[in-house]
């Protein structure tokens, strides 16, 4: 038997990138990007959809994180909040339905110099994606996950969503819907999420807080917001818009982020329900776990060649 | 065993060239253990090896067993009938004397099975040798526990029946069992002492192989689920995502273990489509990585391969075929996965498959998986089997500075870049991974939605169809630099055999046996499944039949999976089917009496 013909090493550039050159550029001679420099498909959300807010204020994020362009990395599944990553015109993934943080997870793990945002509805995260949720919250994986949650299926015309309330009619629940709906918070909270936030696409500032408060957490970091439809919940979320009546109720100050206990019990609050931080805690981030585990055993191998590392291997093996 | 007698009193030692030895025992008497030492001892004595071995699905073990074939030419399996059965107990010794040549010689434990309940028709058939093995061992490395050790023991008989290199075996146990406690090690080497000198005075027979044909060859022993495992950290890949299933877990197990080493990590994840998507996700950050399962794994991951398909995604898939469907027959083997590499998920959605023939080729071919996959930016499945992954070879060492590639990702800024050029001239699409930095301010999306070239989703009927068509003649492309089959025998005759992935070895030597009968008979092999290479067509037209060997089911079309996909290429009627579904791999000898019956 003899080795098979390897083909020879591929280039990673190719016909479809100019390889005109590119002056150097000095992360401070950079200017924080524009929003016109940041956006880029005008976005396909109906007139009035809550998604919009939340898309503008990821801009304002970037724009007041100055952040540098080629960094942003925006990660979705599939629906329409999950649409996000077109209308940012920076590196981004659309991904399937339910899977976006597995994909982002790969990301992160694999690119530790980006900061990976993602985004995406309440059945992308709850529903089919409610496996990876809970998994990538309890191996703390270094990203920020904003859930835009609309309290229903909106791509798909008007379902019930997993976060839908009691007596919800949506076209398959026409008598109202009958299911226990899913509380994003105390969910994030009991798979071991290490940030925990709440807000209201209706509340820009607090939006952008807890956008802030996300991109500085080292790990894990879950914020949902509330996103209303108004195509196929219209008003779901008026009890928490003081100028339709309702209330904008702030989780009080004097509640200890890092209780647990505390803000799984703050999070059975009557609904509107309260907004802003509930658990924020400090645990090593899988990120930083895998990185130990990596110089320990490089460490090991300290001033070898990936190839000879190898070989110490099929020496073993003769 | 082709034996030339030497002139010598009992007991008389013959010169062979090769044997095949059957170990039948239960899973938890370290059966694997004693043929992986008889298998690493060939390669440290350049001759060839193959090895076979069943596993029980049960974690509390059950009957096993292990067969090496030993050769000082070339071996290309693990052999049809074996020369020496090794059985532990009464239920191996009656399990497994058929699959013993007539006249081969039987070592038995007579502790298990006592000499008087052994039909006397045996008798007059095979050669028996009892053996106290049980006891024997008790009393050379002290009664702790039980069934513990009469392995080695047995190793130690079968050094000494075929008279194997004491010094080199006492050297590999010495290494394997050298850990924490130097007590172990020396247990080891008392009951291998004991098996080598316990006086063979009944055995009608003693061994001496000639000497490899490999020679000055430096060889390395291992099972394709490692070299293909290696291969891919040779070939520079250093993410990966799992979840455990057999007989895929091996692979996960060892990426999990070695590639921290360089820098690297594999993750074990919540189910395969999270591992999937895991790996996809680390790909587009730059820098291919691969994903793998077995059986209904793979099923789970069809959705995110489509993905990578529309995404063009560079991507690993290993696929480590079990019997299907559904949970199946997950330990043994079967090829009936072809179909769901080839075509698994919805829409048109071409990939590349390669099918590894042999251990070697298992390392090699994950080299060329990854370089496809960064070439032509598309997922790649490397299809394996069952058998070919836990069977254990000897290859030569492969020269690893000049095959141990780097490919970290290029992040230099560039001026402009569409992921999904049209009018680029090889038509193949190249990621920028994230944190590249774009002059022109226009970065580019990756997306399953049907995509303008800077993947923005459209609606297009002419941008679909251009793209579709784009997806698909990439990998046309790919299918004409491929290497040509070349035919094992004459260009032309009455059959030609055809073999893919791990039927090669068996389908070749069914070749040299019917051809040494007189019959005018050759085979080609398929190691890239699709897009298929060029030539085949007029391979074909030298024979007056061509068989497809595999093993899966005929379907509806009394043709197997390969078949069918040949037939899609090439309509010719003579294109028809061997397969079996019977869960183990081929015998020669089957493989050959089906296709001379075809063929009258
Ligand atoms: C595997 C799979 N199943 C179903 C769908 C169809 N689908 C697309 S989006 C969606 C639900 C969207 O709801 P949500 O995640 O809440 O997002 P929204 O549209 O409300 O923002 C469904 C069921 C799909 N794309 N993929
Ligand atoms: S259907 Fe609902 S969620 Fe979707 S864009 Fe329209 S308003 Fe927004
Ligand atoms: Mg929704």
């Amino acid at each position: 038997m003899t080795e098979s013909a390897i083909l020879s090493l591929v280039s990673q550039r190719g016909p479809n990138t100019s390889t005109a050159p590119v002056a150097p550029l000095l992360d401070a001679d950079r200017k924080p990007l524009t929003k016109k420099e940041i956006s880029a498909d005008h976005p396909t959300w109906c007139p009035g959809c809550g998604d919009f807010a939340v898309l503008a204020l990821y801009f304002k994020l970037i724009e007041r994180r100055k952040m540098l362009h080629e960094k942003i990395t925006t990660v979705a599944g599939i629906g329409c909040s999950s649409r996000f990553p077109y209308f940012v015109q920076a590196h981004g993934a659309h991904f399937i339905h339910g899977r976006a943080l597995p994909f982002a997870s790969g990301v992160s793990l694999s690119r530790p110099d980006l900061h990976v945002c993602v985004f995406g509805g309440d059945g992308d995260a709850f529903s089919i994606g409610g496996n990876h949720f809970t998994h990538t919250a309890r191996k703390n994986i270094k990203l920020t996950y904003v859930v835009m949650d609309n309290s229903v299926y909106g791509l798909t015309k008007n379902q019930t969503s997993p976060t839908s309330p009691i007596g919800f009619k949506s076209k398959t629940d026409i008598w109202g819907s009958k299911d226990r709906p899913i509380n994003p918070i105390k969910q994030a909270i009991a798979a071991g999420a290490t940030f925990v936030a709440r807000t209201s696409a209706t509340n820009p500032n607090h939006v952008l807080a807890m956008m802030e408060a996300a991109m500085d957490h080292d790990g894990f970091s879950f914020i949902q917001c509330l996103s209303e439809c108004v195509e196929f919940y219209p008003g779901a979320f008026d009890a928490a818009i003081p100028r339709k009546g309702g209330v904008f109720n702030e989780v009080s100050k004097e509640h200890d982020v890092t209780d647990e206990y505390a803000a799984y019990k703050l999070a059975d609050t009557a609904w509107p329900g309260l907004f802003g931080v509930y658990y924020k805690t400090q645990r090593p981030t899988k990120n930083a776990n895998e990185q130990a585990i990596i110089n320990d055993l490089q460490g090991k191998a300290a001033g070898l060649e990936p190839w000879q590392i190898l070989k110490k291997n099929f020496e073993r093996m003769k | 065993m082709s034996t030339a007698a030497s002139p010598q009193s009992s007991p008389r030692i013959s010169k062979i060239s090769e044997a095949v030895i059957r170990i039948a025992g239960n899973s938890q008497d370290g059966i694997q253990a004693i043929g992986g030492f008889l298998a690493r001892l060939a390669g440290r004595s350049e001759q060839e090896v193959m090895t076979f071995m069943t596993i029980p699905s049960t974690i509390s073990g059950g009957p096993s067993i292990f067969q090496v074939r030993i050769g000082s030419g070339e071996v290309l399996s693990a052999g049809d009938q074996a020369d020496m059965l090794l059985a532990f107990y009464d239920h191996s010794y009656k399990a497994h004397l058929g699959s013993l040549k007539p006249g081969g010689i039987v070592i038995y434990d007579s502790d298990h099975l006592k000499a008087e309940d052994i039909p006397a028709e045996n008798l007059g058939k095979y050669r028996h040798v009892g053996v106290a093995i049980s006891s024997l061992t008790v009393e050379a490395i002290g009664g702790t526990g039980r069934d513990k050790g009469k392995n080695v023991f047995a190793l130690g008989l079968l050094a000494k029946m075929f008279d194997l290199n004491v010094p080199k075996l006492t050297r590999l146990l010495t290494e394997r069992f050298t850990g924490k406690d130097p007590k172990v090690a020396e247990t080891a080497l008392n009951a291998f002492n004991a098996g080598y000198n316990y006086q063979l005075a009944t055995a009608p027979e003693l061994f001496q192989f000639t000497p490899g044909e490999n020679v000055g060859q430096s060889q390395v022993v291992m099972s394709g689920n490692e070299a293909l495992a290696y291969g891919l950290i040779a070939a520079g890949v250093r993410f990966g995502a799992g979840y455990p299933i057999t007989p895929w877990s091996d692979i996960m197990e060892l990426l999990r273990r070695e590639l921290p080493k360089y820098g690297g990590m594999f993750q074990q994840c919540e189910d395969e489509i999270a591992s999937i998507s895991m790996a996809i996700g680390a790909s587009w950050g730059g820098r291919v990585a691969v994903t793998g399962s077995s059986g209904p794994g793979i099923s789970l991951k069809t959705e995110a391969l489509g993905w990578a398909v529309m995404a063009e995604m560079p991507l690993i898939v290993v696929d480590v075929q079990r019997g299907g469907p559904s949970t199946g027959m997950p330990t043994n083997i079967e090829q009936s996965d072809l179909n769901i590499a080839c075509f698994g998920g919805h829409g048109d959605s071409p990939r590349v498959v390669i099918g590894p023939s042999s251990v070697e080729d298992c390392f090699y071919s994950a080299i060329e998986a990854v370089d496809i996959a960064r070439k032509y930016s598309t997922p790649v499945v490397l299809l394996t089997d069952q058998g070919i992954a836990t069977r254990i070879e000897a290859f030569k060492e492969p020269d690893l500075q000049r095959v141990v590639q780097d490919i970290t990702p290029d992040l230099s800024p560039v001026a402009d870049h569409k992921p999904y050029d049209l009018s680029a001239p090889d038509g193949i699409t190249r990621h920028l991974a994230p944190g590249t930095r774009v002059a022109s301010g226009k970065y580019p999306v990756v997306t399953g939605l049907e995509h303008d070239e800077l993947g923005h989703p459209t609606g297009s009927p002419k941008l679909h169809v251009q793209m579709v068509a784009k997806r698909r003649n990439k990998l046309r492309k790919l299918a004409a630099e491929l290497p040509k089959p070349t035919v094992f025998g004459p260009a032309e005759g009455q059959i030609l055999l055809v073999s893919w992935g791990s039927s090669k070895g068996p389908v070749q030597e069914a070749v040299k046996l019917a051809r040494a009968a007189g019959h005018a008979i050759s085979s080609v092999h398929i190691k890239y499944v699709h897009p298929m290479p060029h030539g085949l067509e007029e391979i074909f037209a030298g024979f007056r039949h061509v068989f497809v060997v595999e093993l899966n089911d005929e379907g509806f079309a009394g043709i197997g999976q390969m078949g069918g996909l040949l037939r899609s290429h090439i309509p010719d009627a003579k294109i028809r089917g061997i397969t079996k579904t019977d869960g183990l791999t081929w015998k020669v000898k089957e493989i050959m009496d089906r296709a001379l019956e075809m063929a009258r």
